[in-house]
C-alpha cells in the first residue's frame, strides 16, 4: 500500500498560504523584542495527532483506525477542511476560523529527539529541549537571551505549578486563579474506575460524578462542559497578564486529559472544548497584543496509527504542533507527510516523525522573540543538525 | 518481596499513625515501635504561654466593648491573627514531621472527646495551650487527671460557658441575680464522662452543675489561668449520682473523679477508642476487651493505649477505616514530605474538605463514622484537592511517595493506571485519591 502521490512529495507545503517557502529573507522592520508575546501550551497524556488533524486524503488511514475516523469535510458531523488533505476535528471550531484567516499554521508528523514512550521522561525531554534530561527548561534558558534588565517578570507559568519548560536561572512568576483547576474527565473516569472494586466508596464516588455533570462512568460520554471550564479561564488570565504593559512576555500553560487508551472519540472532546475555548480566550484577553503574539501548542509524543482493541491509542512518536497567534504566517498545514503505508509507519506501529520539534521552537526563539543565535544555541545545545525552521511568523 | 512484617509495619504506620513520611521505612517491630511512643514520649510542643494569649483576648475584647474601648482595633485583631496562624503551623507542622505518629494520634483523638471548638465562646487563641497542657500531659495516665486538667482550662471553662455559672444561693448569685449554666455539666456527663448509657437524670445534671459552680477563670489578673471562686459557689453538699458531694472546690474535684472511672465511662471510651482505632462498627471483643481494661486499672489511658496496640481486630488487613480530612490531608503531606510553611496546603486542605482544624460544629466533636465523611461531594472534593496538591509536584519520585503512601497497600490496579497515566500529576492523583488511600 503506497500513499496517495500527491503525499510521498517531501517538503510539499498544503495550504491556503500559497506564497510560503522556506528560508525566505526575514525582518523588515524592527520590533521591540519586549512587544512580542509567545505562548507554549503543553499538551500532557500526548494527544492523537491523526485524530484531531486526520489525513483524510491518506488511503492507508481507515486500514488503520476506521473507527477514529470521522467523516470527511462537508458531511454532516464531518472535518473541517485544512485545504483538501487534511481536516480538523469539528470541534476545533476556532482554530479552524484562525486557520482560515491566516493565524495557525498546523504541523504534522512532528516529534521531539527522543524515541520514549514514556509519558513522564517524555514529557521531561520535551520541556528541557534535549536529548537527555536537563534540570532547566528550553524556554527559561530563552529568556536568558533576553537584555538583562527584561528577564525578571518576563517569564509566567499560568496554572498550579511551574513546569520544567520554565524552570532554571531566570526567575519566573506563576499565576493561578483560587480554585479553578479540576481533573480532566479521562482522569475521573480512572479514579471511577479505582473506586468500583471498593464496596463502601464506589457508589458515593459514582453520584459526585453524576452531580458533577459526567453521564456516565463507563462509557466514555463525558459532559462537554466539563473540561471547558478551568483551562479557558486560565487562557484568558494568560491572555490579560500578556496584554499588559508591563507584563510578562512568555508564558506556558499546560492541559491534560490527553492520554486516550480507551473510547477516545468520546473522551477527547472535553479536552478538544476546552483548547479551542482555551485559544479563544487567550486571544481575547491578549487584546490588540494578539497582533504581535504566537502560541505554540506541542504535545510529549503521538499515539499509535493503529487503533487498540478499546477505540482508544496508545503511546506512539510523531503527532501535531499548532502554531497559532496574529503574528503568525499561518493557514498552512506544515507537513512533510511519511504517509500510512505499513512500510512508512515507524516500527510498523507509529506515524514516522519527520520534522523535528526543536526547529520548531527554535524559529519561534530566532525569528519571533528575535534572540541571537548564542541564545537559541543555549536554549536548544548540541543540536546543530536541527536549524531553525524560518518564515513561521510575519517579519 | 514484601514480606508480612511490611504489611505489619505500614498498619502500624497507618492505623495507629498518620502514614509513613517520604523517605521513611516501616517500623521492624511493629508493636515495639507503638509501645515505646507511648513509654518515652518525645518532648512536648512549646507554644506561648496562657498568659501571652489571654492578654492578646484581653487586648481584642477591650479595643471592641461599647463602652471606653481601650487600644486599637487594627492591631488587636492583627495580633489575634499571627498568634493563630503560629499556633497553627505548629500544629500541622509537629504532625507533619513527628516520629511519634500514635502520640498524635491519641492526642488528635483526646482532643476531640474533650472538644473546644473555634466556631463558639472566643476560645480560639487558647486552643493550642489547651492541648499542651489539658490533654498531651495526660495522654498515659489517670482519665482523671485528665478529665480534671480539661474541666480547669480556661478554653473548656468558657466553650461550655461554665465562667458564666454562678451558684444561685451564692454571694455573687444573690448580688448579680444569676444562675446555674448547666453546659459543662451536662456535656461532662454526656460526652466526656458517662454518656447517656450511664443512666443519669436530668437531676444530675444540675447537681454536678451547681457541684462546679466558681470554676472559672481569672480575667483580672495575669497569667489568667483557672481559678475557684468561693464566692461564685453554690453553698451546700450536693447529692450525684447518689453520692454525697462537700462544698468547694474540692468537691467538685472528687466529683470529677468519680465520674472519670466509672464503669459507664470505662465502656464509653472502650467503644470510642475501638470505633475510632478499629471499625465503625468496632468488633464487640475489642469493645469488652479495652473496658475490661478501663475498669481493672480505674481508667488509665497508658494501659488502655497499650491494650489497643494488642488488639488482633487493629492489626487486620484490609484498611477499613474511612480517614477522616484531618487524617487524609496529613498522610498526603507526611506521604510527599512536606515541611515548614508547605504545611499551609495541608492546613488549607483540611478546611477545603471541610474539617477546619480546631474547628468542629458541636460539643460532641468531629464524626467518627464514614457514613458522615464519605459523601459524593466529599469524595470529589477530595480528587480535586488531591490534584491541585499534585499540580505542585511535578517532580516527585512516584515510586518513593507510593510506598510511603502505601507500601503494600497500594492495589495492583492503582499502580497500574499510575503508570498509565498522562503525566506525574495525574499518577500522583491516582494515587491520593485511590481508594486504598482513602482508608486507614
Amino acid at each position: 500500500m503506497s500513499p496517495h502521490p500527491s503525499f510521498r512529495r517531501r517538503g510539499l507545503l498544503l495550504g491556503l498560504g500559497a506564497t510560503f517557502a522556506l528560508g525566505r529573507a526575514r525582518l523588515a522592520f524592527a520590533q521591540a523584542p519586549g512587544e512580542r508575546r509567545l505562548v507554549v501550551i503543553l499538551l500532557r497524556g500526548a494527544m492523537d495527532g491523526l485524530f484531531v488533524v486526520q489525513p483524510y486524503a491518506d488511503p492507508g488511514l481507515a486500514a488503520l483506525r476506521a473507527p477514529l475516523v470521522l467523516p470527511e469535510p462537508g458531511r454532516e458531523g464531518g472535518l473541517l477542511d485544512l485545504g483538501g488533505r487534511f481536516g480538523l476535528h469539528p470541534r476545533f471550531s476556532h482554530l479552524h476560523a484562525l486557520f482560515t484567516a491566516g493565524q495557525a499554521s498546523l504541523l504534522h508528523a512532528v516529534a521531539g529527539p527522543y524515541r520514549s514512550r514514556s509519558h513522564f521522561e517524555a514529557q521531561d525531554l520535551l520541556e528541557s529541549g534535549n536529548p537527555q534530561r536537563l534540570t532547566s527548561g528550553w524556554l527559561n534558558r530563552a529568556l536568558q537571551g533576553l537584555p538583562a534588565a527584561q528577564q525578571t517578570g518576563a517569564g509566567m507559568a499560568i496554572g498550579t505549578g511551574v513546569p520544567l519548560l520554565l524552570r532554571g536561572a531566570v526567575p519566573v512568576g506563576s499565576y493561578a486563579p483560587g480554585e479553578v483547576e479540576s481533573p480532566a474527565p479521562d482522569l475521573m473516569y480512572r479514579l471511577a474506575g479505582l473506586h468500583q472494586a471498593d464496596p463502601k466508596l464506589h457508589q458515593a464516588f459514582a453520584e459526585g460524578m453524576r452531580s458533577r455533570g459526567f453521564t456516565s462512568q463507563t462509557l466514555g460520554a463525558p459532559d462537554q462542559d466539563r473540561e471547558r471550564g478551568s483551562f479557558p479561564r486560565l487562557a484568558l488570565a494568560a491572555g490579560k497578564l500578556l496584554a499588559e504593559a508591563r507584563g510578562p512576555r512568555v508564558a506556558a500553560l499546560e492541559l491534560g486529559g490527553w492520554d486516550t487508551h480507551v473510547q477516545q472519540a468520546g473522551r477527547l472532546r472535553g479536552p478538544i472544548a476546552a483548547l479551542d475555548d482555551g485559544l479563544a480566550r487567550l486571544q481575547e484577553g491578549l487584546g490588540e497584543a494578539w497582533a504581535r503574539t504566537a502560541v505554540l501548542v506541542v504535545t510529549e509524543f503521538g499515539r499509535t496509527a493503529r487503533v487498540n482493541g478499546n477505540a482508544g491509542t496508545d503511546h506512539g512518536t510523531a503527532g501535531v504542533a499548532f502554531l497559532v497567534g496574529g503574528a503568525v504566517a499561518g493557514g498552512r498545514v506544515l507537513a512533510d507527510w511519511p504517509g500510512l503505508g505499513t512500510e512508512a509507519l515507524l516500527e510498523n506501529r507509529d506515524l514516522r516523525p519527520t520534522r523535528d520539534l526543536r526547529s520548531l521552537a527554535k524559529g519561534l526563539l530566532r525569528d519571533h522573540l528575535r534572540l541571537p543565535a548564542a541564545a537559541v544555541a543555549r536554549a536548544f545545545p548540541d543540536s546543530p543538525e536541527v536549524p531553525p525552521l524560518g518564515g513561521l511568523v510575519h517579519a | 518481596m514484601r514480606g508480612c512484617m511490611s504489611v505489619q509495619g505500614q498498619i502500624a504506620a497507618i492505623r495507629f499513625g498518620l502514614g509513613l513520611r517520604l523517605g521513611e521505612s516501616p517500623p521492624a517491630e511493629p508493636r515495639a515501635w507503638l509501645l515505646e511512643q507511648l513509654e518515652k514520649p518525645a518532648p512536648g510542643p512549646e507554644g506561648a504561654p496562657i498568659a501571652d494569649a489571654m492578654a492578646i483576648r484581653i487586648a481584642f475584647q477591650q479595643a471592641r466593648r461599647p463602652r471606653d474601648p481601650v487600644g486599637d482595633r487594627a492591631a488587636t485583631q492583627a495580633a489575634l491573627i499571627d498568634f493563630m496562624q503560629a499556633e497553627i503551623r505548629a500544629q500541622t507542622e509537629r504532625r507533619l514531621t513527628t516520629g511519634q505518629p500514635f502520640r498524635e494520634r491519641l492526642v488528635d483523638f483526646w482532643m476531640n472527646h474533650f472538644t473546644v471548638s473555634r466556631r463558639d465562646g472566643n476560645v480560639s487563641l487558647l486552643i493550642g495551650d489547651f492541648e499542651r497542657r489539658a490533654i498531651r500531659p495526660h495522654l498515659t495516665g489517670p482519665f482523671e487527671a485528665m478529665v480534671l486538667a480539661v474541666a480547669r482550662h480556661p478554653a473548656m471553662l468558657f466553650y461550655l460557658n461554665n465562667t458564666a455559672s454562678v451558684g444561685p444561693d451564692s454571694p455573687a448569685g444573690q448580688r448579680i441575680r444569676r444562675g446555674l449554666n448547666e453546659n459543662l455539666a451536662r456535656e461532662i456527663l454526656e460526652l466526656h464522662t458517662l454518656s447517656p448509657a450511664g443512666g443519669y437524670t436530668q437531676g444530675d445534671v444540675q447537681e454536678l452543675a451547681r457541684i462546679l459552680t466558681g470554676w472559672s477563670v481569672n480575667n483580672a489578673r495575669p497569667p489568667h489561668d483557672f481559678q475557684f471562686r468561693p464566692a461564685a459557689h453554690e453553698p451546700g453538699p450536693k447529692r450525684l449520682l447518689g453520692q454525697r458531694f462537700a462544698e468547694g472546690e474540692a468537691g467538685g474535684e472528687a466529683a470529677l473523679r468519680v465520674l472519670a472511672r466509672h464503669p459507664a465511662t470505662a465502656r464509653h471510651l472502650a467503644v470510642k477508642l475501638a470505633r475510632h482505632f478499629v471499625a465503625d462498627t468496632p468488633p464487640p471483643a475489642a469493645v469488652s476487651a479495652l473496658e475490661r481494661v478501663l475498669r481493672e486499672s480505674d481508667c488509665d489511658l497508658g494501659a488502655a493505649s497499650r491494650a489497643l496496640v494488642q488488639l488482633p481486630e487493629a492489626w487486620d488487613p484490609p484498611l477499613t477505616k474511612f480517614r477522616t480530612p484531618s487524617d487524609y490531608t496529613l498522610a498526603a503531606g507526611r506521604a510527599l514530605g512536606l515541611t515548614g510553611t508547605q504545611g499551609d496546603l495541608v492546613r488549607n486542605g483540611m478546611g477545603q474538605l471541610a474539617q477546619p482544624l480546631w474547628t468542629a460544629p458541636q460539643p460532641n466533636g468531629w464524626p467518627d463514622r464514614a457514613a458522615e465523611w464519605a459523601t459524593p461531594e466529599a469524595l470529589m472534593r477530595r480528587v480535586d484537592w488531591a490534584y491541585r496538591l499534585a499540580g505542585r509536584f511535578a517532580r516527585a519520585d512516584l515510586a518513593a511517595v507510593t510506598e510511603a503512601a502505601l507500601g503494600p497497600f497500594a492495589r495492583a490496579e492503582t499502580v497500574a493506571e499510575m503508570r498509565r497515566a498522562g503525566s506525574t500529576r495525574d499518577a500522583l492523583t491516582l494515587l491520593l485519591a485511590s481508594p486504598e488511600f482513602m482508608h486507614r
